[in-house]
């Protein structure tokens, strides 16, 4: 449990092997000792982390989770809360996709929608029915701005993205006086593994600062959140920009 | 919850979270919470059950207060064997938190005056327990923090008094050392003693107190216009504070401020000055909400206990707290006596430090953990009524018979029934 100084005693990381997911879990145990699940697929990368975070002093736990996998998501919250309860979850799994061919090929929009969309719904609603249970917790959904106005250049993603974000701020009025809450994190262009290779943009931001934000965003239990926090106005204006005068910017 | 019968049915119709039984939630931290569990408040069971004037001796329920028992039976010169310092506390929660008061150092804490209590485990069924009737399962109640099962009635020995006036005596010191010298000296001359240390004052003035020592009067010692109604009692909530606090009211600047007006207007030395109970027990009970001065982030205690001998592990702590930067204010410190047979009971003789600290900077979380480590390192431990940050690893070194009281609860509820967040967190 979450305790009064905002301490938290267990951390379960659902694409424990992002670069997202570390530095949440390292941001963590820089404060404090915990126990931390890396659901991830079983990877010599999902072996590393844990050890590193092992060496971080965590107390590490590995469950396997294939966000392609049917059944993998049920299984995934079942094995990952027997070791006892989870204070904070991040649902933190997901990909670009290669934008080009999700313009024409219709079977890799359906798995980046699985990937993007479907997996975390089940994920988020497994995870709801587990911290219901157990009267306490809170879930880190890693949204996207993507997702407030999907553009030309990544739209599948960005929709995917939309799509898990209006799923992850449902829940969490749903959860309203359960003692359970979501966190939606949105933040803009993050330098990481996902995104090598693509060029650089203004207000891109780092694992590390996103990872900064969800600790902060946990303690003061926010509901929503941009990161880097300039976002929420560049978006709120993006939102409201005329179609004709969006589609046209330069990114 | 009103009755033992209502407390069995809920046990019986329990969810998989457990059960755990909430008197009136004046714990600081998660004792009294349990997430998702069913949680029975006991403030319904309030009932007295039997009165033996001759013996001093009283059977009630364990959801009445400290309060209205004193209501009831100060007027009849009795008084609670051991009050903390409010009286907005059941007797279950009394006993289920072994609570001390001002009177440690002479009469133990609130369990060591429980002939017997009635205590519903696990299985259904109601066992009587006390120092001479399963001693082992008695001892692990007291407390137990409710892990045991749930408290219904107990026989209370209280302490007969001749007036309800205190006879106290104020003395000012102006460093720990001064206040350590004077309790080690004279402390025994005493019933009741407590000393506020100013804990925001460093250097030389660090550890200054103001120590408030009594006894009740007798009837003889009172003014003449009193003596015809020595027991008359009354405690009124006087005011209430709003819920309009900003966060960060109490910082070190305020609470600088008001220490040393606290500290300037303590007499020097003062001798025989008639108080009531409130004022003397409950000061803070005379404020309603009193709590909400802190702010909407509110604030956490921290209590703990070093044995005589580890003055230095006392010092290093005020030290840290005093240059932290936290704004602890009305910290308290008490000479402890012996302590009991209860595991998990927290008075051991030695000195024992109450802080309040304001929730606030990021540091606070490491300035605990590193208090928690000294503490433990002096063999020491904290107050798990008062703990809401505690982790597992350190508390198992603070209680070397944790593992005692671990046996005897398995004993009575195998299957961790009775549980709470407290319990989760530091894996009772």
């Amino acid at each position: 449990m979450i305790d009064a100084l905002g301490s938290i005693g267990s951390l379960l990381l659902v694409g424990g092997t992002s670069d997202i997911a570390v530095a949440t879990a390292r941001r963590y145990l820089a404060e404090r000792s915990a126990r931390i699940v890396l659901a991830a697929r079983d990877t010599p990368r999902r072996a590393a982390v844990a050890d590193e975070l092992r060496a971080l002093g965590g107390q590490v736990e590995v469950v396997d989770f294939d966000a392609d996998g049917p059944a993998s998501p049920t299984r995934m919250v079942a094995d990952a809360t027997a070791g006892g309860d989870i204070d904070v979850a991040v649902v933190a799994f997901g990909q670009l996709g290669d934008a080009e061919r999700l313009r024409t090929d219709a079977a890799a929009v359906a798995g980046l929608a699985r990937v993007n969309y479907v997996a975390p719904t089940v994920v988020g609603t497994e995870l709801a029915n587990r911290m219901r249970a157990q009267g306490h917790g809170v879930i880190v959904a890693l949204s996207s701005v993507a997702g407030e106005r999907p553009r030309a250049s990544n739209y599948v993603y960005g929709s995917t993205k939309a799509g898990m974000d209006a799923f992850y701020s449902g829940l969490g009025d749903s959860l309203a006086g359960t003692g359970v809450s979501v966190l939606v994190v949105r933040p803009g262009f993050v330098r990481s593994k996902m995104t090598a290779g693509l060029p650089d943009v203004p207000l891109s931001t780092t694992p590390e600062a996103v990872a900064e934000a969800i600790v902060a965003g946990v303690r003061s239990g926010r509901h929503t959140i941009w990161v880097p926090g300039a976002m929420r106005w560049v978006m709120s204006g993006l939102r409201h920009t005329p179609r004709a005068i969006f589609r046209r910017l330069p990114f | 919850m009103r009755s033992a019968d209502d407390a069995a049915a809920l046990l019986a119709a329990r969810s998989s979270r457990g059960v755990l039984a909430r008197g009136l939630a004046r714990s600081y931290g998660d004792a009294a919470q349990s997430a998702g569990a069913d949680v029975l408040d006991m403030t319904g069971a309030d009932r007295v059950l039997a009165v033996d004037l001759a013996r001093s001796e009283i059977e009630v329920e364990a959801g009445i207060s400290l309060d209205r028992l004193m209501s009831l039976f100060v007027p009849l010169g009795l008084f609670v064997p051991v009050t903390p310092g409010t009286r907005y506390v059941t007797v279950g929660g009394a006993i289920a938190a072994d609570i001390h008061g001002k009177n440690h150092h002479r009469a133990g804490t609130f369990s060591e005056h429980v002939r017997w209590l009635d205590l519903l485990v696990a299985d259904g069924t109601v066992r009587r327990v006390g120092p001479r009737q399963d001693a082992d399962l008695f001892w692990t109640t007291a407390g137990g923090m409710g892990l045991t099962g749930v408290i219904l009635r107990a026989r209370i020995a209280m302490t007969p008094i001749e007036s309800a006036r205190l006879v106290v005596d104020t003395d000012r010191t102006p460093d720990l050392d001064a206040l350590l010298t004077l309790l080690a000296e004279t402390d025994d001359e005493y019933d009741y003693s407590v000393a506020w240390v100013d804990c925001v004052a460093t250097g030389r003035r660090m550890g200054r107190s103001v120590l408030t020592r009594g006894r009740f009067a007798r009837r003889k010692e009172l003014p003449a216009r009193r003596q015809a109604d020595p027991l008359r009692y009354s405690a009124a909530v006087r005011v209430s504070a709003p819920d309009v606090f900003p966060r960060g009211l109490l910082n070190r600047a305020t609470v600088a401020a008001f220490n040393e007006v606290w500290y300037r207007k303590a007499p020097v030395r003062r001798r025989d000055e008639l108080q009531t109970v409130p004022a003397f027990f409950h000061p803070l009970d005379g404020v309603g909400s009193w709590n909400r001065i802190y702010g909407p982030r509110g604030f956490v205690q921290y209590q703990f206990v070093v044995p005589f001998g580890q003055e230095e592990a006392l010092r290093k702590a005020l030290v840290r707290i005093s240059s932290s930067g936290t704004a602890s204010f009305l910290a308290v410190l008490k000479r402890f006596g012996q302590g009991n047979p209860g595991p998990l009971s927290f008075p051991t003789s030695g000195w024992t430090l109450a802080l309040d600290i304001p929730v606030g900077g990021a540091a606070l979380a490491g300035l605990l953990d590193g208090l928690d480590e000294l503490v433990a390192g002096a063999d020491g431990r904290i107050y798990l009524a008062k703990d809401s940050r505690a982790h597992p690893e350190v508390l198992a070194r603070m209680y070397p018979e944790l593992d005692r009281f671990r046996a005897v609860r398995h004993r009575v509820d195998p299957e961790g029934v009775f549980t709470s967040d407290l319990a989760r967190r530091l894996s009772l």
